[in-house]
């Protein structure tokens, strides 16, 4: 009896533990990796307009994207469950997008470093949902995508 | 082949338009990364194994529609679109689609 109840409780409780422990370092790492990469690509703007704004000539312009998928911990989707029962803002899924959002550009300047400007970055964002049913909740993939360009720096 | 995401290629004059062509492909995840995924979802965090799938067929979709564009005999997409849809539970679509021309 004890150890069935065990199972039945035990299980989702240290499930939860292990999420709210292991989840918040995880993002603390991340969005100290995010901060970081994003003072390195602070001179290459990623711009949602279609000019550069620059005084010179383009020299090339090329199609760059990231992506990524990213999920919350079990800690809280565990208290989204009951925000779902009194309404409100989900403050414990902000952070899942914001990670999403950032990540993503941050891919898109990455996979072209030496582009001075990402012109018409566009943001996509959609969700992705699980075989096992509920387990989706809280799975979202963000797609970044814009036009590298390169000045011509040339005098 | 160029691509970009604005009007025009910058620095370069288009000849020529040849309209919409479009790449699309649908996928659905296997059950290797499913089931790591499952596993990765108690401490949240990138579920990298979708990551991967998602940009594979990004780029296959992307590559269909590249070749719809030599077809015709353009050298260049502009207006490069991406769209992501679910058509059934556990697979989704991802479709690239956008202008091809002929740049001078």
């Amino acid at each position: 009896m004890s150890t069935e109840l065990l199972v039945y409780f035990g299980l989702p409780i240290l499930l939860v533990v292990i999420g709210r422990v292991v989840g918040s370092r995880l993002e603390r790492n991340h969005y100290k990796s995010i901060v970081e990469r994003e003072f390195r690509f602070r001179c290459q703007p990623a711009l949602s307009t279609k000019e550069s704004g620059a005084s010179g000539p383009v020299r090339s312009a090329s199609l760059a994207s990231g992506s990524v998928v990213i999920s919350v911990d079990h800690f809280k989707r565990f208290l989204s469950g009951f925000r779902m029962i009194f309404g409100g803002e989900i403050r414990s899924y902000a952070s899942l997008i914001d990670r999403a959002r950032r990540e993503a550009v941050l891919r898109m300047k990455e996979s072209q470093p030496d582009a001075h400007a990402y012109i018409n970055t566009r943001l996509e964002t959609s969700t992705i949902s699980n075989a096992a049913g509920n387990e989706g909740t809280g799975t979202v993939e963000v797609l970044a995508y814009g036009t590298a360009v390169h000045y011509d720096l040339a005098p | 082949m160029i691509l970009t995401n604005i009007d025009s290629v910058p620095g370069r004059r288009i000849v020529q338009h040849f309209g919409l062509v479009q790449g699309s492909t649908i996928r659905a995840k296997h059950f290797g990364r499913d089931f790591a995924a499952g596993l990765k979802n108690i401490v949240g965090g990138e579920l990298k194994g979708y990551t991967e799938l998602l940009q594979e067929s990004r780029a296959e979709a992307t590559s269909r529609m590249v070749t719809q564009a030599q077809e015709l005999g353009a050298n260049a997409v502009i207006n490069v679109r991406f769209t992501t849809s679910s058509v059934a539970q556990g697979a989704s679509e991802i479709l690239a689609y956008g202008t091809a021309v002929v740049l001078e």
